[in-house]
C-alpha cells in the first residue's frame, strides 16, 4: 500500500499547490487558465478510465459530456433542484447512459473501430434527439437564469468555479489511482491488454466494462454539469457536438492513456499551446481544432505513448547514460 | 394518405442520392477491406474535394462534370501521399493508432476549411441546376432534376469501374490479396505498402468523383462531410465491411430509407431512422447483410 499513500501524497500536493495559486491571483486571465485546464484535466480523465484504462476507445463522450449538461440545466430550470443536489444527479444520469450504451455494445462483444463508431452514432442520435424535443429548449437551447450566491453554485469569479472544479478533479484523480491499485482495476488493465486470457482467468470482461465505461461516464458528466454551470448556456451542439469528444480523447492520449497524471499534463499542455496560438494569431475559428488534431496526430507518429511516456523514456536514456 | 404522387417521387429522389452514398461507401469499403482500418476523415476529404469543384466552377469557370479529370486524379493523389507519408508512418503496426490518426486528420482538414473559407454555405449556378425531367413508370410519375439523375448515372458508372478495377486488373488482384493476407501477398513480392497506398488512394478518388457528382445539387461548408461520414459507415457496415455488392445496395437502401423517414418523420428525425438501423446493425448483425461471418 506504500505506492498507494505516495500517489495520494503526490494528489494532495497538486492539490495545495493549485489551492494556493487560486487563493492568491489576481489575473482573470490567470484564475481563466487555470480554470479551463482543470476542465480539460476533468474531460480528459474521464475519457482515460475507459480508454486508458479499459482500452475501450470512445469518439462520442460528448454523449455523457451533453446528458449531464442537461441534466444539470433540467433539474434546475424545472425541478426546482439546488445545483449541488443536481450535480450528483447529472453525474448519475451520465452513468446511466454509460450503462445503457454498454450494455447494448459490450454484449454484443462491440470493441475497437466498431465501439468508436457506436458511440459516436449515439452522440449524434442524442443530439438530433435535443434538437427535437421541447425540453431540451431545442435549437435555441436552454439559458440557466442568473442567481449568484455559494448556495446557488453560482461565483462572482473565476475563483470559485477553479476551487469547484479542483475538487472534481482531485476526486477524478482519487478514483484513478484507487483504479491503479485495486482488484477491480486490475481486471480492467487486464481485460484491456487481453480479454480472452483475462476470461479465461475467471474475469468477467462485460461486467468489469461496464463498470469503466459508468465510472467515465460519471466524470465526464460531472465536466458537463460545471461547464452549465460557469457559462450558463446550453445547446444541442454545444452539448452533443464532436468538440467535447475530440478535448476528452486528445488530451488523455497527448498526455498519456491509461496514467495517472497524463491527461493533466496533456489538458495543461494543449491549453498553453491553444492561449499561445491564440495570443499570436488572434482569435480564429477553427484554429483551436486545427491545433489538436495536428498534436494528434503528431504525438501518434513521434510519441505514441504520450508526454508521460516520453517522459519516461527520455529519463530511462539519461539513467542509462549517467554510471 | 401516402398515395403514389408523392411516395414514387421521393423514393426516385432517395435512389438518386442513395447512388452518390453508395460510391462514397465503396470507397470506404475498399480502404476497410484492404487495411482494416475505419477510415475517420473520409467526410473531410469528401468536404475538401467538394471545396475543389466549387473553386475550379467560381475561379476557373470549369462545370464541375468537366472538373473529373482534375479532381478525381488530385483526390487520389492526396490520397495516396496521407497514407505513405502520415499514416503509415504513425500507425507503428496498431490499429488504434490508424484509427486515431484519421481522426486527427479530419479535424485538421475541417477546421483548416473552417480557417480559410469560413462557415458559409456555398453553392454554385449552372445552366441546368434547375432543370427538371419527367419520368413516368405505368401510373406513377415524377419531375427529378437534372443533377441528381446525371448524378445517379456517374455513382453508378463509377462504381461500376471500380469493381472492374478490383476484380479484373492487376492492381486489383494485387490488393485482393493484400486484403487476405498480407504476409503471405510480401512473400509473393507485391509492395504491401504501395498497394496500402494505392487502395487508400482509389478510395478518396471515388470522394473526387461523388464531389463532382453532388454539387450542382448540394452545397459545401466546412461541415457537410459530417453528415455523409456517418450515412458512409452506415452502409458499409450494412452491406457488410469490404463488400462492394454490399455497399452499392446499401447505398441505394440507405437513400430510400432516408427519403421516406424524411418525408413521413420530418427531415430531422428521419436522420435518426439512419442511426438506428446503423446501430442495430452493428449490435445484431456486425458481419452486415453481404459481408462474411468471421
Amino acid at each position: 500500500m506504500t505506492a498507494l499513500r505516495k500517489e495520494m501524497l503526490r494528489i494532495a500536493l497538486f492539490a495545495l499547490v493549485v489551492t494556493v495559486f487560486l487563493s492568491s491571483a489576481s489575473s482573470g486571465v490567470a484564475l481563466n487558465f487555470v480554470m479551463m485546464a482543470l476542465y480539460a484535466a476533468l474531460l480528459a480523465q474521464a475519457w482515460n478510465i475507459l480508454g486508458g484504462y479499459g482500452g475501450q476507445f470512445s469518439f462520442g463522450h460528448a454523449l455523457f459530456f451533453g446528458t449531464g449538461a442537461y441534466m444539470q440545466a433540467i433539474a434546475q430550470m424545472q425541478g426546482g433542484l439546488n445545483p449541488w443536489l443536481a450535480l450528483p444527479l447529472s453525474a448519475m444520469a451520465s452513468a446511466g447512459v454509460g450503462l445503457f450504451v454498454g450494455a447494448l455494445s459490450f454484449r454484443y462483444g462491440l470493441k475497437g473501430s466498431y465501439f468508436a463508431l457506436v458511440t459516436l452514432a449515439f452522440a449524434e442520435v442524442f443530439r438530433i434527439v435535443a434538437l427535437s424535443v421541447p425540453f431540451t429548449g431545442a435549437g435555441v437551447g436552454l439559458m440557466v437564469p442568473l442567481r449568484e450566491g455559494f448556495a446557488n453554485m453560482q461565483f462572482d469569479s473565476r475563483r470559485g468555479y477553479g476551487f469547484l472544479i479542483l475538487a472534481l478533479v482531485v476526486l477524478a484523480l482519487s478514483v484513478t489511482c484507487w483504479l491503479q491499485h485495486s482488484r477491480f482495476g486490475a481486471y480492467l488493465q487486464a481485460v484491456r491488454d487481453n480479454e480472452d486470457a483475462a476470461r479465461a482467468s475467471g474475469v468477467n470482461p462485460f461486467r468489469i466494462k461496464l463498470g469503466a465505461i459508468a465510472l467515465s461516464g460519471a466524470f465526464m458528466g460531472a465536466g458537463g454539469a460545471f461547464y452549465v454551470q460557469v457559462f450558463q448556456y446550453l445547446d444541442p451542439g454545444i452539448a452533443y457536438g464532436a468538440h467535447t469528444s475530440v478535448e476528452a480523447l486528445v488530451g488523455a492520449i497527448v498526455g498519456g492513456m491509461g496514467t495517472l497524471w497524463g491527461p493533466v499534463l496533456g489538458a495543461l499542455a494543449l491549453h498553453t499551446l491553444a492561449d499561445l496560438t491564440r495570443n499570436l494569431f488572434g482569435q480564429l475559428p477553427g484554429i483551436n481544432m486545427v491545433i489538436y488534431g495536428t498534436v494528434l496526430v503528431l504525438m501518434i507518429m513521434f510519441a505514441p505513448r504520450g508526454l508521460s511516456g516520453a517522459g519516461k523514456s527520455l529519463r530511462a536514456l539519461w539513467k542509462g547514460r549517467t554510471p | 394518405m401516402l398515395d403514389l404522387g408523392i411516395l414514387f417521387p421521393s423514393l426516385l429522389n432517395g435512389l438518386t442520392t442513395g447512388a452518390v452514398y453508395a460510391l462514397i461507401a465503396l470507397g470506404l469499403t475498399l480502404i476497410y477491406g484492404v487495411l482494416h482500418i475505419i477510415n475517420f476523415a473520409h467526410g473531410a476529404a469528401l468536404m475538401l474535394a467538394l471545396y475543389g469543384v466549387y473553386f475550379l466552377k467560381e475561379q476557373l469557370g470549369l462545370d464541375p462534370y468537366l472538373a473529373l479529370p482534375l479532381v478525381v486524379p488530385a483526390m487520389f493523389v492526396l490520397g495516396y501521399g496521407l497514407q505513405r507519408v502520415v499514416i503509415n508512418r504513425a500507425s507503428h503496426g496498431r490499429d488504434e493508432n490508424i484509427l486515431l490518426v484519421t481522426l486527427g486528420l479530419s479535424i485538421v482538414m475541417e477546421n483548416l476549411a473552417l480557417l480559410f473559407f469560413k462557415s458559409d454555405t456555398r453553392t454554385i449556378d449552372t445552366a441546368y441546376t434547375l432543370t427538371t425531367i419527367p419520368i413516368n413508370i405505368g401510373v406513377a410519375q415524377a419531375m427529378i432534376s437534372l443533377p441528381k439523375l446525371v448524378a445517379f448515372g456517374g455513382a453508378l458508372v463509377a462504381s461500376a469501374l471500380l469493381i472492374l478495377i478490383v476484380g479484373r486488373t492487376d492492381l486489383g488482384r494485387a490488393i485482393r490479396a493484400v486484403a487476405k493476407e498480407k504476409h503471405g501477398a510480401k512473400l509473393m513480392g507485391i509492395d504491401v505498402d504501395h498497394v496500402y497506398a494505392m487502395s487508400f488512394g482509389i478510395g478518396l478518388a471515388c470522394l473526387g468523383a461523388a464531389a463532382c457528382f453532388l454539387l450542382p445539387a448540394y452545397y459545401v461548408n466546412p461541415q457537410v462531410g459530417n453528415g455523409f461520414v456517418l450515412v458512409a459507415f452506415t452502409i458499409v457496415v450494412l452491406g457488410g465491411m469490404g463488400s462492394f455488392t454490399g455497399a452499392l445496395l446499401g447505398g441505394l437502401l440507405i437513400g430510400m430509407v432516408e427519403s421516406l423517414g424524411g418525408l413521413i418523420l420530418g427531415e430531422s428525425l428521419g436522420q435518426i431512422g439512419i442511426f438506428l438501423i446503423f446501430i442495430a446493425v452493428l449490435l445484431f448483425r456486425p458481419q452486415g447483410l453481404f459481408g462474411a461471418k468471421t
